[in-house]
């Protein structure tokens, strides 16, 4: 076996991944924030590692 | 004769399996952009930039430590400093200048956090792969990587669901460095933690390759501009913990039991697509992105699989779990922690720097007691 076979494996499992999601989860381009945070006037908030939940 | 016909032919193929993968990057960025709004696009190229980067440049994290720590050879590490340092210039004034706009690594230093920046320096050096690192192996087809994934991600579940708990053990007020001072006091840190690896270093082994020097400066512009475009800087495990949060909320679990995932904007996160969080995004781009690069190489992905025993497939699995939950606690892992958490003024980056290095040395130990040293 090479690695054709795992590589592959991880790009599936990862579309797979993101198909699901968007079944439960559609996305809603209306609600898309300003492209850049930076200058946006808005307060960041996505999730983060090194952040504790607000 | 024949040899030139399938040598041209091979060359054809080449190229259209060359165009194949920049039109399939174009167009899922493309496609997100206009679906999922223009933000997302670029964190989904970001991430794609960060996977093509690192294995294109064949950089990491846990490699150059073993590199300083076995055999004294200290590039790799200085170009991690390098790369962390360009940040900062650009990062702690911005960060000082648009509070709100644009938030730091910033995570209090505490008795969970040095411990799990422990583990996860020994659990990186077992695997060989740190949190961008396992994404990148997995994506180029390394069956280590791939193993180590989805426990990586589970890991990282649990540990974001009992966060709180280990937090309360016992943690300082969060600490950063801000302002000019804050970048002053983080640059002289830095050049002297890269003074102390250049002496620790062998000789010959001391100047920087030009590899190198390339990763540092595209890691830095990629950082940035994660920081300009998503308000928040590089991370990796909040996402991988964040997919399996979805999956078992999908199941019917419920999540609120813990302080973590119940909090408002957890639950929101959870309802809403991945495709529209910043860390899964760049995630996703580091796998697809390293998964580019090995099927753009000649050959990249023809290389035969590796044998381990038994006893290296189940660390693989336990240190995949102990990299996602230990780098919860340590509110971050090399990615969100040392090079983000330095670059954006936290002490904790410092103090998770410490315990993480002090830990590789466990995990350089254990790596070859644990049949993880390959055979062929």
């Amino acid at each position: 076996m090479t690695r054709k076979a795992t590589a592959f494996t991880a790009l599936a499992a990862l579309l797979l991944l993101i198909g699901a999601d968007l079944i439960g989860a559609p996305l809603n381009p209306y609600q898309a924030p300003p492209a850049f945070a930076f200058g946006s006037g808005q307060v960041a908030s996505g999730g983060f590692c090194g952040a504790l939940p607000n | 004769m024949n040899t030139a016909i399938l040598e041209r032919q091979a060359a054809s193929g080449g190229i259209a399996r060359r165009s194949a993968l920049i039109l399939a990057a174009l167009a899922a960025v493309a496609a997100l952009a206009l679906f999922g709004g223009a933000r997302y696009g670029f964190m989904l190229a970001i991430g794609l930039g960060f996977g093509i980067a690192l294995e294109g440049l064949r950089f990491g994290f846990a490699g150059p430590w073993r590199a300083m720590i076995v055999r004294r050879e200290p590039a790799g590490i200085l170009a991690q400093l390098l790369a962390i340092a360009l940040v900062s210039i650009v990062a702690i004034p911005a960060i000082s200048s648009h509070p709100g706009e644009l938030t730091g690594a910033q995570a209090p230093i505490g008795f969970a956090m040095v411990g799990g920046a422990f583990v996860f320096g020994a659990a990186m050096q077992v695997v060989m792969g740190c949190g961008s690192g396992t994404l990148v192996n997995a994506g180029s087809g390394n069956p280590i990587g791939l193993l180590a994934l989805p426990f990586f991600a589970i890991g990282s579940f649990f540990g974001a669901y009992g966060l709180i708990w280990w937090t309360n053990l016992g943690a300082l007020p969060i600490l950063t460095l801000r302002g000019t001072s804050g970048l002053a006091v983080t640059l002289v840190l830095l050049g002297l933690v890269a003074a102390t690896v250049f002496f620790l270093g062998k000789r010959g082994s001391r100047s920087l390759p030009r590899r190198y020097i390339i990763a540092a400066l595209v890691l830095a512009a990629l950082a940035i501009a994660n920081l300009l475009v998503a308000g928040q800087p590089w991370g990796v495990v909040y996402g991988l913990g964040l997919w399996v949060a979805k999956g078992v909320n999908g199941m019917g679990f419920d999540l609120t039991q813990s302080a973590f995932y119940a909090a408002p904007g957890s639950i929101t996160r959870v309802k809403e697509s991945l495709l529209t969080d910043y860390t899964s995004l760049t995630d996703i781009g580091l796998i697809a992105g390293a998964f580019g690069v090995a099927a753009w190489r000649q050959g990249g992905l023809s290389q035969k699989l590796p044998s381990y025993p038994a006893r290296a497939w189940a660390a693989t699995i336990i240190a995949g779990f102990l990299l996602g939950y230990s780098s919860r606690l340590a509110f971050g892992c090399n990615v969100g922690a040392f090079f983000s958490g330095i670059s954006t003024g936290s002490l904790h980056g410092w103090v998770w720097f410490a315990a993480a290095f002090a830990g590789a040395y466990l995990g350089i130990w254990l790596r070859p007691r644990l049949g993880l040293e390959a055979r062929a």
